[in-house]
């Protein structure tokens, strides 16, 4: 059982901490237990379950730190690790940015935990990939992919006497439908806290939907389009430009945030102003732990408030130097959305292209934070409000930022990997060449 | 270890202000990395519990690996160390072949009780999954070796250098760069040993001790009057070598075409030189002139074109992506086998010659055994641009109506279930003797392009896009200086049929993937890539300067 309580972690921690002879020590303990079911070409291909539990020290002389971890928990054991990490300290040069440990904090809980996912069986993963593969088969097309799903917990207590704690579960699931014929492909994809939110039949038909709605694309000229994004797609691109706001990069001069002749671009406008996003800890749909790696309480923060670069991310060392407050980086990023459904901002498009997914998104200029990728697993064209075919894939060459300023509309939000992202129409989207590839 | 990891590891990530935990394994003394663990006769005692207890419960078929796998990791940026890690990891995992189906487990008591444990639970998974199996599982015939032992040809430990020795080459290497125009340097230090046992059903009782280095330097500059920044990555290779490839000899460097001023790295790596070069052009990239988007000659250099091979070769040849296991991850292929089928399908030019080779000396896929005790060998992929082999394990190979697995099963670990990882694959050199100069002195527009940019493929490996560290521009035959923001776009079959010169061995060099993902759960493998300069025509280059 790699699950503990709060009062079991506790009271491993403490033992740890008394053995050591450090100036400052902090010590770790996560444990999880995890489950997993994968099939392809219509049939389970891997199963497993996997449990672990480990404890980490981290021991400082001065501004000198040595780290160990170990997954044994007798009284020896806990003591050659605290040893080990305290030899390690003492061998390693100094860190002129080391930060001592913080003191005591108080954490308003989240609700991170959920016992039905902690219970799901291996029946039940069985059963999700059923839901998959037996419509799949029904319509001649092939199923392929994964549901893992996760219960454990995370503490940490230092020599300052600050103990934190959290538990919490989750569960992934994606879903890629093939046409047998080769020409059409869809795909979804759903994550929880809770398992009871999680609907796999109804997943899986919308994947069976797109595969088949998808097939014999027509390859129509690349260029600049209106794009309506789901929620997944632009997520993938916002998420890369939340993750880039870190205060030092910027002040470095190496970040689309530096500004020209130094300093950051923290208090001015960035995109359109009706793009705000922030993140919450407490949000019900997307609850994060309420603590970070230092053991800092987090806080419903605001990054992007009416399209203004509102917070960055300071770290305790970059923070002290700059004389700001300590800002860690997002535990969840809710991004304000509108009441239109997708089919609502078909509605109102003329021209333009449907975008289930966007795929192998890679950097291509971090000074712009300019992104390359493709369309995946569901593009359409619609003219005149309606969808009208679907289209062979496009590559994109785009920036989230120039995206964000391109806002025609908002739709309505939906979870996307732990954030909530809502769907969005944009205009001068840019698509830089066809892909063959369904 | 995955990706997501190294990269908190090495202060890239956004978690980069989080404990330094590692993944894969606890944290270790130095002394205690040079101490075996176990010795071989110990490890075979063991293994044949688990072989026969798979038996008596009624498996066909067991594999047993006892695995210690080392690392260590040095990173620093200008003149601070910001960790060093030292990881072990040990265990042993077995997978059986129960009612004609796969069954593993794994454990970290490596005992008789833990083994034996450990077996009755792969058996019993094999048994409960067998139930969902369509059609039991074949294996290509393999020759049970007995007891043989394979080692990397190092000449020299990387884990018995002192730390100390690496730290203060990184930092000297730091310090040059700064000297030289850098505004920031981080670079970082990767050692990875795997101390892999292997028995097997079939008789074999294989011991290896692998080894692989990476010296990765990235150095910034930052020109605040303009408002730009230009970070320039380090131009050498990781490699299944020892600490010898960080002892530069002056026959392992090599000069670029005529105009570029730049060296270039075969089986030695100066750290030091390297990094004052990367700062002196990353500035001369800064004010470099923005490439005009059309149509140009490509010449490729090996550590650019190796991640060119990797993503438009390597990958779409491996078979399970081919039948669709992959589809929800990675992706399928292009390369299907009914075009395989044809013996005809061009997959390039006729002087392209693509080779899988897991026995390459100092490369990172080199073994003597893979991880289900197959011998490795070499093999073609494309001959004479001809597509006529995949990538393909013992339970795959009959699929293509072979018989002799290919010897590329891998497990990252112990406690992972092997399956198919790339081998190393490679493009042979050209026959006719042709030098780098020899690549440019008939283009009339084209591009020199250096190191791996950022890269990115469709799923089923038709369409890409390649950047690159640095570009010079060739017009009438010459370099003419550096150009900048350039990226070419292209179809994998378009662009290995306009690959129309190639450079002879004597420019022949590895690139490499030190952290390749692939699987749910994903799972890390490293794999080089040789190539000689080669040039590929009319290729759509596009320009990727924006202003935000």
């Amino acid at each position: 059982m790699s699950i503990l309580s709060k009062e079991e972690a506790k009271q491993i921690l403490e033992k740890a901490l008394k053995f050591s002879k450090a100036n400052d020590c902090i010590v770790t303990l996560n444990g999880s237990n995890s489950g997993n079911v994968r099939y392809a070409r219509n049939t389970i291909t891997t199963s497993g379950m996997r449990s672990s539990l480990t404890l980490g020290v981290q021991s400082s002389f001065g501004k000198k730190t040595g780290t160990t971890t170990i997954t044994e928990f007798d009284d020896k054991s806990l003591e050659k690790v605290v040893r080990r990490s305290e030899e390690l300290a003492k061998l390693s040069p100094e860190n002129p940015e080391y930060m001592p440990p913080m003191g005591p904090q108080t954490y308003k809980d989240s609700p991170t935990f959920a016992k039905s996912t902690a219970d799901i069986t291996p029946e039940y993963r069985a059963q999700v990939a059923a839901d998959s593969i037996e419509p799949a088969a029904k319509k001649d097309v092939t199923a392929a992919g994964f549901l893992n799903d996760n219960a454990g917990f995370n503490a940490m207590m230092n020599s300052k006497g600050l103990f934190a704690f959290n538990q919490s579960t989750n569960l992934s699931f994606s879903v890629t439908m093939r046409t047998n014929d080769g020409t059409g492909s869809g795909w979804v994809t759903r994550d929880y806290n809770d398992v009871k939110k999680f609907n796999s039949a109804q997943a899986s038909q919308i994947a069976l939907d797109k595969s088949l709605l998808s097939r014999k694309p027509k390859a129509i000229e690349p260029g600049k389009y209106t794009v309506i994004l789901e929620p997944v797609a632009a997520g993938s691109l916002i998420g890369n430009m939340i993750g880039n706001m870190g205060a030092r990069q910027a002040d470095e001069g190496r970040s689309f945030l530096s500004k020209k002749g130094g300093g950051n671009k923290l208090g001015e406008k960035l995109v359109d102003e009706r793009i705000t996003i922030y993140s919450d800890p407490w949000n019900t749909e997307v609850p994060s732990a309420t603590w970070d790696g230092n053991g800092l309480p987090l806080q419903k923060r605001t990054w992007i408030e009416k399209g203004v670069v509102k917070n960055m991310f300071y770290s305790r060392y970059w923070a002290k130097k700059k004389d700001k407050e300590y800002t860690s980086g997002p535990a969840n990023g809710i991004m304000l959305g509108g009441d239109a459904s997708i089919e609502d901002l078909i509605k109102s498009t003329k021209k333009g292209i449907l975008v289930t997914r966007l795929w192998y998104i890679r950097t291509v200029d971090p000074q712009t934070l300019l992104y390359t990728g493709l369309t995946r697993d569901g593009t359409f064209y619609i003219e005149n409000g309606k969808i009208k075919f679907p289209v062979k894939n496009f590559r994109f060459n785009e920036s989230p930022v120039i995206m964000l300023n391109n806002l025609e509309a908002l739709g309505q939000q939906q979870r996307v990997n732990g954030n909530l992202v809502p769907s969005m129409k944009i205009r001068d989207f840019t698509f830089t060449s066809l892909s063959d590839a369904i | 270890m995955n990706r997501r990891n190294f990269l908190q590891l090495a202060g890239m990530g956004a978690g980069a202000m989080m404990l330094p935990i590692p993944l894969i394994g606890k944290e270790v003394s130095l002394e205690h990395m040079l101490n075996p663990i176990m010795s071989v006769a110990d490890k075979k005692k063991l293994a044949n519990i688990g072989l026969n207890t798979a038996k008596s419960k009624g498996a066909t078929y067991a594999d047993v690996r006892i695995g210690r796998y080392l690392n260590q990791y040095v990173i620093t940026r200008e003149q601070k160390v910001q960790n060093l890690v030292n990881t072990e990891s040990f265990g042993v995992g077995i997978r059986v072949i129960a009612n004609g189906t796969w069954g593993f487990a794994s454990t970290h008591d490596v005992t008789k009780e833990g083994i034996a444990k450990a077996t009755e639970q792969a058996v019993a998974i094999a048994k409960a999954n067998s139930k969902f199996q369509k059609e039991p599982v074949k294996l290509a015939p393999v020759k049970g070796y007995g007891d043989v032992s394979w080692k990397t040809p190092i000449k020299k430990n990387g884990f018995e250098v002192p730390v100390s020795d690496k730290v203060d080459l990184l930092l000297k290497a730091n310090s040059e760069a700064k000297k030289n125009g850098a505004t920031f340097v981080n670079n970082r230090l990767f050692l990875v040993n795997e101390q892999k046992y292997f028995a097997s059903t079939e008789g074999s009782y294989i011991d290896q001790d692998v080894h692989r280095i990476w010296s990765f330097p990235t150095i910034t500059v930052v020109d605040r009057k303009k408002g730009k920044f230009q970070s320039r990555n380090g131009l050498g290779a990781p490699m299944g070598m020892g600490y010898e490839y960080l002892e530069p000899k002056a026959a392992d460097k090599i000069a670029g075409p005529t105009g570029t001023n730049i060296t270039l790295y075969r089986n030695s790596y100066d750290l030091v030189q390297d990094c004052i070069d990367g700062a002196k052009q990353a500035k001369a990239m800064i004010g470099a002139k923005s490439i005009k988007p059309g149509k140009y000659s490509v010449v490729l250099e090996p550590n650019h074109l190796g991640l060119t091979i990797h993503e438009s070769v390597g990958h779409p040849l491996e078979l399970d992506r081919v039948l669709g296991y992959e589809a929800n991850y990675a992706g399928t292929s292009f390369a299907t086998l009914d075009k395989w089928k044809t013996k005809k399908f061009n997959y390039g030019s006729n002087i392209v010659n693509l080779v899988a080779d897991k026995t390459q000396v100092g490369s990172l896929g080199a073994v003597g055994f893979d991880d289900e005790g197959v011998k490795t060998k070499k093999w073609h992929l494309v001959k004479d641009g001809v597509l006529v082999n995949y990538q393909a394990i013992r339970d795959q190979v009959h699929m293509l109506d072979q018989n002799e697995s290919h010897g590329c099963c891998y497990s990252q670990s112990w406690n992972d279930v092997q399956f198919q990882r790339m081998p190393n694959v490679s493009l042979e050199p050209g026959k006719e003797k042709y030098s780098v100069n020899d690549m440019v002195k008939d283009v009339e527009k084209g591009i020199y392009i250096v190191g791996r940019g950022s890269y990115s493929i469709d799923q089923q490996r038709y369409n890409f896009q390649f950047g690159g560290t640095l570009f010079f521009e060739i017009k009438n035959g010459k370099v003419t200086g550096p150009v900048r923001d350039v990226a070419y776009q292209s179809n994998t079959q378009e662009f290995w049929n306009s690959c129309s010169k190639i450079c002879d061995a004597s420019d022949y060099r590895m690139f490499g993937s030190f952290f390749d993902g692939k699987g749910q759960p994903p799972q890390v493998s490293a794999v080089s890539h040789g190539s000689s300069t080669s040039r590929f025509d009319n290729v759509n280059v596009i320009n990727t300067a924006r202003k935000i």
